[in-house]
């Protein structure tokens, strides 16, 4: 146990800022370049990850509890989006036979 | 220390790797992969809450429901139809532009302090569940009505309606 939490110790708090933008920027790119809906939609959970690291991050460097607490919800709501998204998801797949974006169009006037 | 940037290296590739595979289902599993790594971050911070509910909830839930509707989708084949080459530049490009703007914000702070645990026993269960259960009761109860909400919808909208068909 000591040792885990020496091992931390030096890390200064940039470099995770850094590391979890290069995260962020990753899940953004992952979802402009896919057209795979569920595929997009793993983006979206990377982008919703990489907020939590940096946040618990914080969280430890502040010696704040409210931040994991945040963290704590931010995955309750993930475990909800992805739920309905992927019944969503489904439905879709159901009417149209593909998971393609562009066949989502139709609300395009 | 040295550690920290070794499984930060790690994410980050295996975070490319899940956005520029065509085959889904190796997506799926370098995303699993990538949350793995996640939760050696959160040990690393002594956040061991966290850690058990990320490697629970994230790699255990979230991710088998990707891969249960992938496969129930019959998609574990590279059948994705592939974006023009000039949108996935553009796209790649607008995202290296985000990376370059949040970096280059970040070099108008100073160099920062090293994070140091002030509080060694901030991320255990006893703790955070003091704080959850007085500081933060309404929003926890508001979020099992949120789970439940969530619930009932993917079910009604998963449904196959037997009158419509």
């Amino acid at each position: 146990m000591e040792s885990i939490v020496q091992n931390i110790q030096g890390v200064p708090l940039n470099h995770y800022i850094l590391f979890c933008s290069i995260i962020f920027a990753i899940g953004v790119t992952g979802v402009l370049i896919r057209r795979n809906v569920i595929i997009i939609m793993m983006s979206v959970e990377l982008m919703l990850n990489s907020v939590n690291l940096l946040l618990t991050a914080f969280s430890v460097h502040n010696g704040d509890p409210a931040g994991q607490v945040f963290v704590f919800f931010i995955m309750a709501l993930a475990a909800a989006e992805v739920a309905v998204g992927l019944a969503i998801i489904v439905m879709v797949y159901r009417n149209t036979r593909s998971v393609d974006i562009n066949a989502l169009n139709r609300l395009r006037g | 220390m040295s550690v920290f940037y070794f499984v930060a290296f790690l994410s980050i590739f295996f975070a490319l790797m899940t956005i520029f595979t065509r085959n889904p289902v190796h997506s799926v599993l370098y995303l699993v992969i990538t949350f793995f790594t996640f939760t050696v971050h959160y040990i690393l911070l002594n956040a061991q809450f966290l850690a058990v509910v990320n490697f629970i909830v994230y790699m255990g839930a979230i991710m088998v429901l990707f891969l249960f509707v992938l496969m129930l989708l019959n998609l574990n084949k590279d059948s994705e139809p592939l974006k023009s080459n000039l949108v996935k530049f553009m796209g790649a490009i607008a995202g290296m532009c985000l990376l370059i703007t949040l970096a280059g914000s970040l070099r108008i702070l100073e160099v920062s302090e090293s994070v140091q645990l002030k509080n060694p026993d901030i991320g255990l269960v006893a703790n955070l569940g003091k704080v959850l259960f007085s500081d933060f009761l309404l929003p926890f109860e508001i979020s099992s009505i949120l789970l439940l909400t969530a619930m009932v919808g993917a079910v009604l909208l998963a449904k196959n309606d037997p009158k419509k068909v």
